[in-house]
């Protein structure tokens, strides 16, 4: 069924009868040429864009829970391309590229919404850093402006802006920046690759990699086995347990990042802003809920769910940096759990065991990755060559030390990033 | 989070600092392998860990922290280096 | 209504205040909400989509309808829920969501366009043509959407914040948690007792009952007043737990001036470290789904019951019970007491009880409402067909939902339990917690009272206490039975989440497009996402989506409960940190000094340093820089160098410890010698940079960047604890025991020969060494060390001697032709000598990329070398540091501008590095930077350009020698 308001103007008019699934659910077949691990964004998106680009639609996405069950639908919603280092920068700029025609290519509107991402800077040294930035952005083709203090005075008024801790000096601001629907991103993924044939499985617990021969032949699940001849693995968060079931062993530590979200207001703060002396970013999001978040808990997890101290610093940096939102309430808060690499960057590559793809390490860059993760993942699964825009996200790096993309420059600290 | 530092009693957690995993450090000629797994890869347990902490706002020691990652129950902290030192 | 007699308020008082401009009165002890109700205020509210009126439905927190902003201009709080504000004189409440007026607002026309805004229609249109999206379609939902309205400026009350520390935590303090105190109270445990109410009792306080003899109100009073005067007891109107979080840890918000004019904090917000807990947080009655359930004047059995008996107020003259349980008989009987007339109770079961008191409708249905802004009347369903009766408010019960939430708070799932048909809690779900009473699906009296002990009793004697014998109160033991009803059949909407707009339809819409997961369907209907988190439909929902995927109640589950239990303002969350309380601030002992000789100061890391000194006659900072620089050069500057991180290593294994952390061998430094140390992260890259310097055999004091001074801290503590506890060796950080000041220039020496009363011989005091020295008497330590490339010292004395000897320096400098130099002229004394700070030092370069790879001694390991050699961190092609100079036309140079080749494309593939520092250098004449750039210590002479597209710049540049000025170093070591 093609959505249009025409429908909706149709469905209404009959009794909201003839509304249909967006997705079928199927029970899973014994074998397929390709089976994706993890029913989330990236999972959905790899799945939608091997069937759309590559024409390949023997292929299963198994979930463990519900599609879009995990950090998909958990996060602050931020879509940008303001990266500062050779990998990310082409890899977001590839991506933001897809999410400007996304909910057309996905007849499903996922509401992406360019309202600008300004990154406020608070001494010369950050502002020389944000200078940097922003030309690596411009040169990469993609937008950036150094708004100064009387720049950013005007574009955010309701900014502490005379009696803050850290004064505000400027701000990078990144006009094709935005926010979209996260959950419409899941399920407009999922939509479009079941309509391609796709089979999407839930409640289907990936419980062992087959391997023969240093090559994948098939997955254990809790549905039973399944044979495939290529396995990709998009499971953030859980990634060093499903590549621990083939054997590996990941630059990977699962961290914990809260978010949060207020009661709905009525429009207030029309941008993406971040405080980088807070770690503390917020939007506003189209029902009026202040949607905002800072840093990891900073601990090892796997819980889902975050403690006090890190939600009181989050909340004290909003207070220092727009005291208008004091009486604005918390509604709910929660916790997701973060793929946490040693540079802060994601890895899309080959893994050491034939047939078997890696995507992970997203940190908490992953929403805003989506439809760029998928498009290069697809690519790298169907054709066995990297994609142009992920070709440095390499699991080797490390190892290496070639390309490393320590964006905050806190070195291999996982849970630094 | 409550951690029971050996020294201070039980603390809140924002008094300490995360490292990670409790890892022994190789020796300077163990080889890249040894090295990158010190550096880089982790067990990442979904489960019992071993992490190191720092009571930066407290008495400043490090200790390891016997934790759940996925309940987040602590069943014990230990000076690290404790035992080398005895 | 009033009712005379009825009610615990004070009714010879009375408050003004007003509603959407309209002057009402009531009186202490009323919520906004009974007040608006004894005036007979039905509608005071707008639902979220459709706009359909809203009236108020509950007497508590979890109330999704009555809405409104209390206060006006900057004190206005938006979405205060009615049912909770506590009336104060003058209080100014305003409706929201509506315009132009409550009674007539545009966006109602919403509602006639229901049919296509069913469940997830925003998914599937607004696509077309694709710029509308965001320059016409979301602009206009969102000016739609949202509820109240931030004041847009500073929010100017204050909050606190604090920690409380028990035994045990009572979280409720009706039936259950007043006995569950009282026993842990007399085993001796420390405890605190908590309820989000302004009086004890819970639902007592809103019930006609006794317990032990006396009315079940004073009962708890009583209790209540007895546990206060305990010593071992707190106890915390107001104050509702928010969340439960890891080891015992549980967030409450106490309300404290609330919206009542004055001084002091409006709210604290507390984190309790409780030993153990005990929750007692009571049961919430939810409604029945019917068409058109949703007017003002439908609201749920319980909360009449409240209104009636707690404040004397009737929400109607002429009220219809609808139930599917025993409890909500209790209403009409109360009303019929107190002389309200009751239409009927409805009761859905077939063999629902008879009274003598009100008419009982068995197995009747409510299957619609009347009225445009309320309530008018019902249709009800019969076997023997529909009636319409006139009614002015319907009183509903669908049964009670446990309070299960903050045992959900750590992922525990709640248990179904059929036999009450809700949900109870998972027994272990927040470890240390015992659940007790209603949230526990207990609902009579007696077993709250009989729970609360169990409870407390299992939490004591967890603490090694002994529970002493606890007498059971005499009180009611009736739970009432209850039947299945969810929403009764029909056609129309009849509503599940209030404030939403979610109906009964589109739910059922959300299963057939397969959105068959209880979280799809709660994300694709927005159902529970409203303020009151799914409390008053969620059951309800979940239920309706059971049936239509053929599944049961258990396996459809639910969604999660999570953190906070009700809404919490940030102001709260985040007291203390407006303006200058986010971080603290740390000054140096020059800095009263410094200010009053206006100048203007800057963070550094907590510090606060000076920019520069500005005089008379200068009108731009590079006035007053370029002077400052040429003190140094050619006189002599003085600056406060406090900041600078000091750690004081003292031990036989200190050398072996420097040796470790640092690149270098300081084990060979000599005593009373000083040297330039450069410190690896495990990972290879550079993470600090500082001078150490030999004091002693076993004594040495390392300095660090001032940004890096707590990370150093740590990584020293780490090397000693956890890498090398062998070392026997202590380290300690004395930044705040001394004061320290840079003395530098050509007549440095003079002046220090003055203060110290002594020769500084060449001989005696070369470059780089250290030692004693005595200042007024005081002794203090002298450094020769430079980072401006001059002569140059720096003197430390204790801190409570900085002031005075800061006065002595700048007053012998200025006699001197010198004076105090800033951080601007700081900054471009180091530029112009190529030395380092963060801005280089950025995390992502190493020994090899500034040209210091030969510092990593080959003689000893130390932290970063083995992974100092990747070949990646050693690669000839990585970007290094170098000078650049000006050559062409244009002369400015552009911190973060990129270097490109002559004649390159401007493209990513072209980008061979970037630019790091730069300043005007008055030394040299012309603008100097530093850069890292591709291959850059082999491409001295070579020409490039440097692109900065923000500003559009292009500035030829000779790629130069990092080392500016002096670069035999001549002048350091005159």
């Amino acid at each position: 069924m093609r959505f249009s308001a025409l429908r909706i103007l149709k469905e209404g008019l009959t009794g909201n009868r003839g509304w249909t699934p967006h997705w079928r659910s199927p029970e899973p077949k014994s074998e397929y040429d390709i089976i994706i691990v993890g029913g989330g964004g990236h999972g959905l998106a790899t799945a939608y864009y091997l069937a759309r680009t590559h024409g390949l639609t023997n292929i299963a996405v198994l979930e463990k829970g519900y599609i879009g069950g995990g950090n998909v639908g958990r996060n602050t919603t931020i879509v940008r391309a303001n990266y500062n280092l050779p990998g990310n920068s082409e890899f977001y700029s590839h991506a933001l590229k897809l999410w400007e025609g996304l909910s057309e290519d996905l007849n499903y509107n996922v509401m992406h919404s360019q309202r600008g991402v300004i990154n406020l800077f608070h001494s010369d040294g950050q502002r020389d850093y944000a200078v940097r930035r922003a030309n690596s952005m411009i040169i990469q083709g993609d937008d950036a402006i150094v708004l100064d203090k009387a720049g950013v005075r005007k574009m955010l008024p309701y900014l502490d802006h005379d009696n803050a801790r850290f004064p505000i000096y400027g701000g990078l601001y990144h006009p094709r920046g935005g926010t979209a629907r996260h959950d419409a991103v899941a399920w407009g993924f999922a939509r479009g690759a079941d309509m391609r044939g796709v089979d999407l499985i839930q409640n289907c617990e990936v419980t062992g990699i087959d391997i023969e021969h240093g090559r994948v032949t098939g997955v254990q699940t809790t549905r039973g086995p399944i044979r495939a001849k290529k396995i990709g693995l998009a499971t953030a968060g859980r990634s060093g347990q499903t590549a621990a079931m083939a054997g590996l062993r990941l630059p990977i530590e699962s961290s914990i990042l809260q978010a949060f979200v207020t009661e709905g207001l009525k429009p207030v703060i029309d941008n993406v802003v971040t405080f980088g002396m807070g770690h503390f970013y917020i939007s506003q999001s189209d029902k009026g809920g202040l949607v905002f978040g800072g840093d990891l808990d900073f601990y090892a997890s796997y819980a889902a769910r975050g403690n006090l101290p890190m939600m009181e610093h989050v909340m004290e940096a909003g207070m220092a940096l727009m005291p208008m939102i004091g009486k604005a309430k918390l509604l709910r808060s929660w916790g997701g759990i973060m793929d946490m690499t040693p540079d802060g960057s994601p890895i899309i590559d080959f893994s050491p065991v034939g047939g078997l793809y890696l995507n992970c390490g997203w940190c908490y860059g992953g929403f805003k990755a989506t439809p760029g993760s998928g498009h290069t993942f697809a690519h790298l699964i169907a054709t066995d060559t990297p994609h142009p825009a992920a070709a440095r996200l390499r699991l080797d790096r490390f190892a290496t030390g070639h390309g490393l993309m320590d964006e905050e420059g806190t070195g291999s600290q996982h849970n630094l990033h | 989070m409550r951690i029971p530092c050996p020294i201070c009693g039980p603390r809140d957690s924002r008094e300490f600092t995360y490292r990670g995993a409790a890892l022994d450090r190789p020796a300077p000629d163990a080889g890249a392998d040894a090295w990158e797994d010190y550096v880089h890869l982790r067990d990442n347990p979904a489960g019992p860990t071993l992490d190191l902490w720092y009571h930066h706002a407290g008495c400043a020691s490090w200790l390891k922290v016997s934790r759940n990652t996925v309940t987040h129950e602590i069943t014990g902290a230990v000076l690290a280096g404790a035992e080398d030192k005895a | 209504m009033r009712i005379e007699g009825k009610g615990r308020i004070d009714r010879s008082t009375w408050y003004g205040f007003t509603f959407d401009g309209v002057h009402y009165e009531g009186h202490p002890g009323d919520t906004v909400a009974s007040a608006l109700l004894a005036h007979d205020v039905r509608m005071v509210g707008r639902s979220f989509k459709y706009h359909r009126p809203r009236g108020i439905l509950t007497a508590g927190s979890a109330e999704p309808n009555a809405l409104v902003t209390v206060g006006s201009g900057a004190h206005a709080s938006p979405n205060e829920r009615a049912t909770m504000v506590e009336l104060t004189p003058g209080l100014q409440v305003t409706s929201q969501n509506r315009w132009p007026s409550l009674g007539f607002d545009v966006l109602s026309v919403n509602d006639l366009a229901a049919p296509f805004f069913g469940a997830g229609f925003y998914y599937k249109t607004f696509m077309w043509p694709k710029a509308f999206w965001e320059k016409v379609y979301e602009p206009a939902i969102r000016r739609a959407a949202g509820l109240g309205a931030l004041s847009g400026v500073t929010d100017p009350e204050e909050c606190e914040k604090g920690f409380r520390f028990c035994d045990v935590l009572v979280i409720g303090a009706g039936p259950a948690g007043l006995m569950a105190a009282k026993l842990a109270a007399e085993a001796g445990a420390d405890v605190i007792l908590a309820d989000e109410g302004t009086e004890p009792g819970g639902q007592l306080t809103a019930e006609v009952e006794e317990i032990d003899g006396m009315a079940a109100h004073e009962w708890a009073a009583k209790l209540w007043a007895e546990l206060g005067a305990m010593p071992n007891v707190r106890l915390m109107l107001r104050t509702t737990v928010t969340g439960a979080y890891d080891q015992g840890t549980y967030g409450a918000l106490e309300r404290l001036r609330g919206h009542a004019t004055g001084h002091g904090p409006r709210e604290c917000f507390w984190r309790i470290a409780a030993k153990r807990a005990v929750l007692a947080a009571g049961s919430l009655e939810r409604p029945v789904a019917f068409r058109d359930n949703d007017r003002p004047g439908i609201m749920t059995a319980g909360a009449v019951r409240a209104y009636l008996n707690r404040w004397g107020v009737s929400p109607g003259r002429n009220v219809t019970v609808f139930a599917n349980n025993d409890d909500a008989h209790r209403t009409a009987r109360d009303l019929v007491m107190a002389g309200v007339k009751v239409n009927a109770v409805l009761d859905a079961r077939h063999d629902a009880p008879k009274s003598d008191d009100f008419a009982v409708i068995r197995g009747a249905q409510v299957c619609g409402s009347h009225g445009r802004k309320g309530l008018d009347g019902i249709t009800y369903r019969t076997a023997s067909g529909e009636t319409t009766i006139m009614t002015d408010c319907l009183a509903v019960s669908g049964g009670w939902n446990p309070t299960v939430h903050l045992t959900c708070h750590m992922g525990g799932r709640p248990v179904w339990r059929d036999d009450i048909l809700a949900f109870v809690p998972k027994p272990g779900a927040i470890p240390g917690m015992v659940t007790a009473g209603a949230c526990n699906g207990a609902f009579s009296t007696a077993a709250c009272l009989a729970e609360g002990v169990a409870a407390a009793k299992q939490a004591v004697e967890d603490l090694g206490l002994t529970a002493p014998d606890v007498t059971l109160p005499e009180a009611g033991t009736e739970a009432g039975g209850i039947f299945p009803l969810w929403a009764v059949p029909g056609k129309g909407r009849a509503w599940l989440d209030f404030q939403n707009d979610v109906t009964v339809k589109d739910v059922k819409q959300a299963a057939t497009e397969n959105y068959q997961s209880v979280e799809h369907m709660k994300r694709y209907t927005t159902q529970g996402m409203a303020t009151d988190q799914g409390k008053m439909s969620s059951v309800a929902a979940l239920a309706i989506l059971a049936d239509a995927t053929g599944r049961g109640i258990p396996e459809t589950g639910t969604t999660t409960f999570r953190p906070p239990f009700s809404p919490i303002s940030i102001g709260a969350l985040g007291a203390g940190s407006k303006g200058s309380g986010f971080a603290p601030q740390r000054y140096t002992t020059s800095h009263a000094a410094t200010v009053a000789r206006n100048a203007p100061m800057i963070e550094a890391g907590l510090w606060y340093r000076p920019s520069y000194f500005p005089q008379a006659g200068e009108t731009t900072w590079r006035q007053s820089c370029d002077r400052e620089v040429g003190y140094v050069r050619n006189a002599v500057g003085i600056s406060d160098v406090t900041t600078l991180g000091k750690i004081d290593i003292q031990g036989p294994d200190a050398a072996e410890l420097l040796d470790i952390v640092y690149t270098g061998l300081f084990s060979t430094l000599k005593v009373g010698k000083v040297r330039y140390g450069l410190m690896l992260r495990e990972d290879g890259f550079v993470m600090d940079d500082g001078t150490t310097a030999r004091l002693g055999e076993n004594h040495y004091v390392m300095t660090t960047t001032t940004a890096a001074a707590g990370q150093v801290m740590a990584h020293l503590d780490f090397v000693t604890q956890v890498l090398r506890p062998d070392l026997d060796v202590s380290v300690i950080s004395v930044t705040e025991q001394w004061a320290q000041f840079a003395v530098a220039g050509p007549k440095s020496r003079p002046l220090l020969e003055d203060l110290l009363e002594t020769t500084l011989t060449a001989e005696d005091w070369p470059f780089m060494s250290c030692g004693p020295v005595t200042v007024g008497g005081v002794t203090g330590r002298l450094f020769r060390i430079s980072f401006s490339g001059e002569q140059g010292w720096e003197i430390a004395v204790p801190a409570r001697y900085g002031a005075s000897l800061f006065d002595a320096l700048v007053a012998r400098a200025e006699a001197m032709g010198g004076g105090l130099y800033g951080m601007e002229a700081l900054n471009v004394l180091r530029i112009e000598k190529g030395f380092l700070t963060h801005a280089e030092l950025h995390g992502r370069t190493t020994a090899f990329d500034l040209g210091m790879g030969r510092m990593i001694s080959a003689k000893k390991d130390c932290i970063g070398k083995v992974m100092a050699a990747r070949e990646g961190l050693v690669d000839p092609g990585r970007a290094q540091l170098v000078g650049l100079k000006p050559v062409g036309e244009v002369q400015q140079l552009v911190s973060g501008a990129h270097l490109f080749r002559e004649g390159a494309k401007i493209e990513p593939e072209n980008d061979q590095g970037y630019v790091t520092s730069v300043c005007y250098s008055p030394t040299l004449g012309h603008s100097i930077g530093l850069a890292f750039l591709e291959r850059g210590p082999r491409r001295y002479g070579e020409k490039i350009r440097m692109i900065d597209r923000t500003k559009g710049l292009e500035t030829l540049c000779e790629v130069v020698n990092p080392v500016f000025f002096d670069p035999e170093g001549a002048r350091a070591r005159d």
